[in-house]
């Protein structure tokens, strides 16, 4: 006998129904089952034991606005190091009176950097504002024009110098990785085989020995009379570093792609740079997101390394605050503080790579 | 009287070749996979080319725009010689649209993107004009609503009618077909084939690599046999199917039939 479903007079089911409010939230997520329910107990013992001695030393027994001495009678932490060293962390050894130059640079940049994520923008007038503000933001560091005085470079420090070595070193250092890939991918054998020296060279090496190099021997090779700013040496060793690292991943994203695309693409004429630009890249950048920004966020966490060739990064002005005899001691609440301002750079990084997944893959 | 011209009469078959393919062979590392190809195509000819896996039909008409590269013979198609002059490949590739089996559309461009990407970038088509073959062509494949969608919200029947228009897009003089309907489900293909036989209709000067022996039946002026590299035999489709000379041509049309 045929079988026909009679859809017309089916009612709607919905899903059963297992828990509901809070107590069914915790019996399904903390309690079921025994080992579970072990596991909860024991994890929040440890965060007794953790988390709530931490917060009476950071929030109730804390000092904050004092000098040093009342500091070591106390018996929380002592935030008056950062509030009273808050310049000097921040700014290094850039003239007292002309740190607003420093600060407006860096609102700025922030003010950049927050219109540049909206992918909106991503027109021309940014461009031209992103030119300008580099333009202006190199003038108010150095001075010397339009009535500015001027300030050496071997003075810059602190945020501004950490902010300017990531932010230029990342945005340097992600378009030649991707031409390194492209490179790599190449069937001219010249530009290959450069390509895999390149990268295997720098990946073989440590990112200090790089920077040691280019502070050190990189300046024996110049000729007599010739010297190139330090800032910028640094800055040259960390976007050769990041780039190899870069290209590696996007050389992943690029072998994910099927050759179909390839063909496609050339099918209509497109020659080698259109089918790259328009057909390939977007695809395989996309897709090699998670990774490019893993490698980013460790690239600005490694420009702290610079210390090694002193530069007063803000990691190096922190550690001289702790220099000070005042407030020697203190070192957890100084670098409490540094790892909150790293952090908030690192997670807004990985938030953004989110959003941007999330955007782009509308309609995959 | 030979096949050709009685095809001729019926059809009014321009005698101008389009593509002349002499003497061509082509190697795999060591696996010889075209033997010695002789072909020519005139304008607004239908050829279907059929053949067990692995006889060379598919690498044949991929030679046709340089996605494979020939060793030894000659190929002309429009007046230009194929070799490794870039600038003669990318035109030939303007004038020779593709279609593949599975597709190939961009995922990350909509459908109107996907269809104005090559008029824009290749043939300097300004946006707006190009927006509006794009969707002629689109309203031609009966699917100018989805123009908005991305490829991956689109059914196969749907994406391969796209890759259809996308080609169409670029007015090219010849279409070569690399087994349109071989990734399809079957409820697919006729959509697909439908849109086929109204482009050979219109005049197309179309190549079909495909085992749809009813689109052969129906479009074909000839219906090349292929096996091991080889033509093993062409001709017209009726005595095609109906007398085929050649051992292996019966074998094969045992098998398909």
């Amino acid at each position: 006998m045929a079988k026909i479903a009679n859809t017309s007079q089916k009612e709607q089911i919905r899903p059963p129904v297992v828990s509901v409010g809070v107590i069914g939230w915790i019996k399904a997520n903390l309690f079921n089952g025994w080992f579970n329910s072990a596991l909860t107990i024991v994890t929040l013992f440890f965060l007794w034991k953790t988390a709530v001695p931490f917060f009476r030393w950071a929030f109730i027994d804390s000092v904050w606005n004092t000098t040093g001495q009342v500091c070591r009678d106390a018996g929380g932490a002592c935030w008056s190091i950062i509030a009273s060293n808050f310049r000097f962390i921040l700014f290094g050894f850039y003239p007292y009176d002309l740190q607003w130059r420093p600060l407006l640079a860096m609102i700025i940049l922030f003010v950049l950097l927050f219109l540049s994520q909206n992918r909106k923008y991503w027109k021309k007038p940014l461009a031209y504002a992103w030119i300008s503000g580099l333009f202006i933001m190199g003038l108010l560091l150095r001075g010397g024009l339009f009535g500015l005085d001027p300030v050496e470079s071997t003075q810059w420090g602190g945020l501004p110098l950490t902010l300017l070595l990531s932010v230029f070193g990342l945005t340097a250092a992600y378009p030649l990785g991707v031409v390194l890939a492209l490179g790599r991918q190449s069937k001219m054998r010249a530009i290959k085989t450069l390509c895999i020296v390149y990268i295997e060279l720098i990946r073989g090496v440590p990112l200090i020995s790089l920077l040691f190099m280019s502070s050190i021997i990189f300046p024996l090779l110049l000729p007599e009379g010739l010297t190139i700013n330090k800032i910028l040496r640094a800055q040259a060793a960390i976007i050769m570093f990041t780039a190899a690292y870069i290209a590696e991943v996007v050389r992943g994203g690029l072998q994910g792609m099927s050759r179909g695309q390839y063909e496609a693409a050339e099918s209509i004429g497109l020659n080698y740079y259109q089918t790259m630009r328009l057909v390939i890249l977007p695809q395989a950048l996309k897709i090699v997101i998670p990774p490019t920004v893993s490698q980013l966020i460790s690239a600005f966490k490694d420009t702290s390394l610079v210390v090694i060739i002193a530069l007063y990064d803000l990691l190096k002005t922190t550690q001289s605050v702790l220099s000070n005899p005042e407030w020697m001691g203190f070192s957890r609440e100084a670098y409490v503080f540094v790892a909150i301002l790293y952090f908030l750079g690192c997670f807004s990084m990985s938030n953004y790579s989110r959003k941007l997944e999330k955007e782009l893959s509308r309609g995959n | 009287m030979d096949t050709e011209s009685s095809v001729t009469t019926e059809q009014t078959l321009s005698d101008e070749a389009i593509i002349e393919i002499v003497d061509m062979h082509k190697w795999f590392g060591d696996f010889h996979v075209l033997q010695g190809i002789n072909l020519t195509v005139h304008k607004q000819e239908r050829i279907v080319i059929c053949g067990p896996s692995g006889s060379g039909k598919s690498t044949l008409i991929r030679c046709i725009n340089r996605l494979e590269e020939h060793q030894r013979g000659r190929i002309v198609v429009d007046g230009i010689e194929l070799t490794n002059n870039i600038k003669n490949i990318e035109k030939v590739r303007t004038e020779v649209g593709m279609v593949f089996q599975h597709f190939n559309l961009f995922p990350h461009l909509s459908i109107i993107e996907n269809l104005t990407l090559g008029p824009i970038w290749v043939r300097k088509v300004p946006k707006k004009e190009a927006e509006e073959t794009a969707m002629y062509y689109l309203e031609k494949v009966h699917i100018a609503e989805q123009a908005r969608k991305y490829p991956g919200q689109l059914s196969g029947g749907q994406q391969q009618r796209v890759a259809i228009a996308r080609s169409l897009c670029m007015n090219p003089k010849v279409m070569l077909f690399d087994e349109p309907t071989s990734a399809l489900d079957p409820e697919m293909i006729k959509e697909v084939l439908d849109v086929m036989i109204e482009l050979a209709r219109e005049g197309m000067t179309m190549i079909v690599v495909t085992h749809e022996m009813g689109f052969a039946k129906t479009v074909a002026d000839r219906v090349i046999f292929m096996d091991f590299g080889e033509i093993v035999e062409e001709n017209e489709p009726h005595t095609f199917f109906d007398n085929p000379q050649h051992e292996r041509t019966k074998l094969f049309l045992s098998q398909i039939l």
